[in-house]
Formats: structure tokens, sequence, C-alpha cells
């Protein structure tokens, strides 16, 4: 969307000039007010990444076709939008003189069509609004290719305008618009989706470099922290809820109620069944969840703890060890 | 040779080019800024059916070519980005502008073709006269002179520092390229499913690069400006010069 001098008259390109000289000497004013001096030489490193990332390919699924970053909205996502301006104006001056990438003349008018509508609608419009308060990588996404699309079609109908205006093309403007404006919409798309992948790389990784991004994301709770809360879970369930246990039956003992008359199975008679209530009998130290010959709340809620306890320490142990049979087997 | 190793060899071979010993890179960098832009404006403001009169601004770029002792092929290579643009603006002139205004032969020549060869030529001419700036003048000449007419010291300090990290990212983005071309062989473009982490890794380590250029910057003394080293006054052949060509412009111009 480079235009070249011979695409714009003269006073067309003065116009152009005179509007992108006001958008950065705006932007310079409220940059020098940040007052932060690392903003600068920042600005510098950022505007030669965009410079190298706009030269990588990205192959763009299913077409066989590639496209790159958009530079304005990736820049105004992370240094703000007068920072990400001023870059932009040293990446095209860059581009023109040393590539012959838009020309010199044409300079305001390509710093407007590609700088202003990215860094400024695409932060005010799209990024602010979506992003900038709770940021998630739903809503980056979302600003991203928004931002990419509705910048670039402004930028294609501001390159229509300027040509129409200069006087240049005998294109009727409804054709040179009507061809412009879809094929920047695909490639809006497409820059849209690369600049949405490395926002939402940055977001996962370092969020704090978004500009002014709320990220909330969610800290990972601490062991310690875990475990206190686990454990104030477990005291309340097995202590005290386990008082309100219902007392009737079960699914299996309605079942059986259905069935026989009884949740009891009348098996008790047999010997290995009478053997086996026996040795039970003298082992649970909490029959029916209370203590022996003693019907009274303390011993539900004790059962209940130290059931607890006891399911606890038989699943740690098991863990343990599975987990240093697996180490053992590792290291041989 | 990629797109990018080949970017990092263009600058660098416009860098070797600014740094000749030619009379014409010892012209102070404003005065060729100024004749460069007086120039563009010059060619971009002929009528579009000024066949003639554009044809006569070529005398420009010819005279810096020659007595500049500047490479016209490599000029050439540079006018292919701005050429498709030029010629899809361009080729519907023939057919929306058909008025005849001469013969030759069996061709009738039309104001929609007069118009069309106009505007491809204003584009070669400008593409070479921003060329012809940039082959004889560095780019830390051009900021400086940028800052003679007063633009803010925070933009050229900043696109100073854009074009003195770009061979460094070119380089360092060239080699995260080649790693995975050597991992993805036969692959055209990087796959949709490392876009974020390949340009979100090389953007991680710019970042920390301009951590780290701000804290050698700041061990230097830097507090906001940028000084420049070679600052030079205008000579009287500066003064000739932008002399000459203001009055062989005006005159090619106006006069003839």
């Amino acid at each position: 969307m480079h235009m070249a001098d011979a695409l714009i008259s003269p006073a067309v390109a003065g116009t152009m000039y005179v509007c992108s000289a006001v958008a950065a000497g705006y932007s310079i004013k409220k940059v020098r007010l940040e007052a932060d001096p690392k903003k600068v030489p920042v600005m510098g490193v950022m505007g030669a990444f965009v410079f190298a990332a706009q030269m990588i390919n990205f192959t763009i699924p299913g077409t066989g076709s590639s496209g790159h970053l958009c530079g304005g909205m990736l820049l105004t996502a992370l240094l703000g939008p007068y920072a990400a301006f001023l870059t932009m104006i040293g990446v095209l001056l860059i581009q023109c003189l040393m590539f012959a990438d838009g020309g010199l003349l044409a300079l305001g008018a390509n710093v407007w069509n590609m700088a202003f509508y990215g860094c400024f609608l695409g932060y005010f419009l799209l990024w602010k609004p979506m992003a900038s308060k709770n940021a998630s990588r739903g809503r980056i996404i979302a600003a991203s290719i928004l931002g990419s699309v509705i910048s670039l079609q402004f930028g294609a109908f501001s390159v229509s305008a300027e040509t129409l205006l200069s006087g240049i093309t005998e294109l009727p403007f409804i054709a040179f618009v009507g061809t412009m404006q879809p094929i920047h919409l695909a490639i809006g798309l497409v820059e849209g989706l690369i600049t949405a992948a490395v926002l939402v790389f940055v977001y996962e990784s370092r969020p704090e470099m978004l500009y002014q991004a709320q990220t909330q994301k969610k800290d990972r709770m601490s062991l310690k922290k875990t475990l206190v809360i686990l454990s104030a879970c477990f005291v309340v369930t097995a202590g005290v809820v386990s008082l309100f246990a219902s007392s009737h039956p079960d699914g299996l003992e309605w079942s059986i109620e259905r069935i026989t008359g009884s949740t009891e199975l009348d098996a008790a008679q047999q010997s290995v069944y009478h053997t086996s209530e026996k040795v039970q009998e003298h082992t649970a130290i909490l029959p029916d969840y209370a203590f022996k010959g003693d019907d009274s709340v303390l011993g539900t809620s004790v059962s209940g703890l130290v059931g607890s306890v006891v399911v606890l320490a038989v699943c740690a142990g098991a863990c343990w060890i599975f987990t240093n049979n697996k180490r053992k087997k590792a290291k041989v | 040779m990629s797109k990018l190793s080949g970017a990092y060899y263009e600058i660098h071979h416009m860098e070797q080019l600014a740094d000749r010993d030619q009379w014409v890179n010892h012209i102070h960098p404003l005065v060729k800024l100024v004749v460069t832009v007086f120039y563009i404006a010059t060619v971009v403001s002929v009528n579009k059916y000024d066949l003639a009169r554009v044809l006569i601004l070529g005398v420009y770029p010819i005279a810096v070519f020659i007595l500049g002792e500047i490479s016209f092929t490599d000029s050439v290579r540079r006018v292919r980005l701005i050429l498709p643009l030029v010629c899809i603006v361009g080729i519907f002139n023939p057919l929306f502008d058909r008025q005849v205004v001469a013969h030759i032969g069996n061709i009738s020549i039309t104001t929609g073709m007069i118009s069309m060869v106009t505007l491809i030529l204003k584009g070669v001419y400008t593409v070479f006269a921003t060329y012809l700036l940039i082959a004889a003048t560095t780019i830390e000449k051009i900021c400086y002179a940028m800052r003679l007419v007063h633009l803010p010291g925070i933009l050229v300090t900043q696109i100073l520092l854009t074009y003195r990290y770009i061979s460094v990212l070119l380089k360092e983005a060239n080699t995260i390229m080649q790693a995975y071309s050597l991992r993805a062989p036969h692959q055209k473009g990087v796959h949709f499913k490392v876009w974020g982490s390949l340009i979100g890794q090389l953007l991680l380590r710019s970042i920390d690069r301009a951590d780290n250029v701000y804290a050698s910057m700041s061990l230097r003394g830097y507090n906001g400006e940028f000084h420049g080293a070679g600052q030079e006054k205008c000579k009287g052949s500066d003064y000739g010069y932008l002399l000459i060509w203001a009055a062989v412009l005006v005159i090619l111009r106006y006069v003839i």
C-alpha cells in the first residue's frame, strides 16, 4: 500500500504532510509528557523489529500464498498510540530511502495511510475498549483482527481518494475503490491473524508488555495455600457436615430393601459371613460411624475425621510408592 | 538469497556507496535533501499530458549518475517495487481517455497513452532521485539535515536508532528463519501453528535488547537528546550546487 511519488500531486502530498505533521507533533507532546527516558530506545528497537518482522513471510493455510505482520496494530498494542505512530514514521522513512518502498514526497500520505489508522484507530477504537481492560486471549484476537482489517480498509480508501484528488488516474473512483477495498480486506484478515498470534504469545509469556492492558491472569496458587484450603474443607466436611448425613438407606440398601424387605441380608447365620462379621466387630474401632456403645454426635464427627485421615494416608502412600518406583525405573 | 539477507546486503551496499569519496558525497546533506525534494515536486507537478517536459526533466538523474559515478543498474532494481502499482494505476488511462492526438503509421496515439507513459516516467525519475540522495548521503547525515530544519530530536533519534538496529534484527531474524527452514524443508513461509511463537521470540529478544541499549546509552550519559558528531557547515560549493539545480529545474519546468 506504499504510495509512490508519481501517484500524488504536490498539493495533495503537501496536505497529507501537514495532516501527518499535526498528528506527529501531538504524539511527540504526549510521549514527552510520559517522561520515560527509556521510551525512545525502545521505540527505535521496536521499529527495527517491525522492519525485520515484515520481511518474514507467513504461509496462509490452504492458499499457497503468504502474508506479513501489521506493524501499526502491533506497535500500538505494545507501545501505545503515540509512540507507535512515531515509530512507524521512522520505519516508513527508512523503507522509502533504503528500499524505494514509497516515495519521499508521498511520505506524508504513507504515514497517514499506514501509521495513523493502524496506531490511532487501532488503539482508540479497538485496543483500548476491547483489550485494555480485562485482557484475554479472545479479546486480544478480536481486537487485532478488527484493528488490522479496519485500519487497512481506511488506508486503502485513503490511497484511492488521494490518487483521485491528485488527478493521476482516469479510472473511475468507484471502480478504483471497488478494486482496492476487497484486496485489502483479505490482506487485513491475514495481517490481523498474524498480529493476533504474536500478541497472544506476548500475553501468555510477558503480559506486562502489553500497553495499559490490565491482564488479570490468575496466579497459580501455592502448594501451602492449596493444602490449607483443602485441610479446612476436609475438617468442615468430615467433622461438621457428616452430622447432617441422611439416615435413609443408600442406593444399594434401598434396592435390597425393595427385594428382600430389609436393608440387611439374612446371611449372618452362614459360617463364612458369621466369621467375617465377628472379625469386623473386633477390628472396627468406630462401628456404624460412632464410638462403641455410644451414639453421641462426637462419635460421628470423629469417625468422619479419622476415616478421612486414613483415606488420605492410604492415597498419599500409594502415590509415593508409585512415584518412587517410576523414579527408580527411570534411573535404571 | 532470502528476503532478509537480501535486505541486509542492500543496506550494507547503500552504506558503502554513501561512504565513497566522491564530490557528490561531500555536498552538504541539507542541500542534497532540498534539491531532491524540489526535483521530485517539480517532476510530479508536470501536467500528465506534457510528455516532452517530463522527458527533459530526466536531465537531473542522468547528470548526477554520470558526475557522481553511481551505478545505474543498481538503481533499476529499486524501480521494481513501485512500478507494479504505478502501472496498475496508469494502465487504465488508455482505456478511459481515448482522445486521439497523433498517428504513428497506423497506430493512433491517444491522450490516455501519453498520460500512462508520463506517469511511468515520473515514477522512475522520482525513484532515481531518492536513490541518488541515499547513494550519496548516509542516514546519519540525512538525520542531521532533518535536525537542521528543526525536526524534533525525539523523532530523529528514534529514526537513527531504528536504522542502527535494523541490521542487527535482520541478522537475528535471518538466523531464526534459517533454523526454521532447516527443520521444515520445502515449506514456503512459516506454518500458521508457529506464527505467534516464532515472531514472539524475536519480539521478546528485541525488547530485552532495547533494555540493554537503554542501559548502555544511560552509562554513556544519554539524557533524551542525541548529539551528532559530524556537524558541518554549508560551503560555497554547496550553495552553488543548490542554486544551479534550482535554476535548471525552474527553467526546465517553466521557461522552456
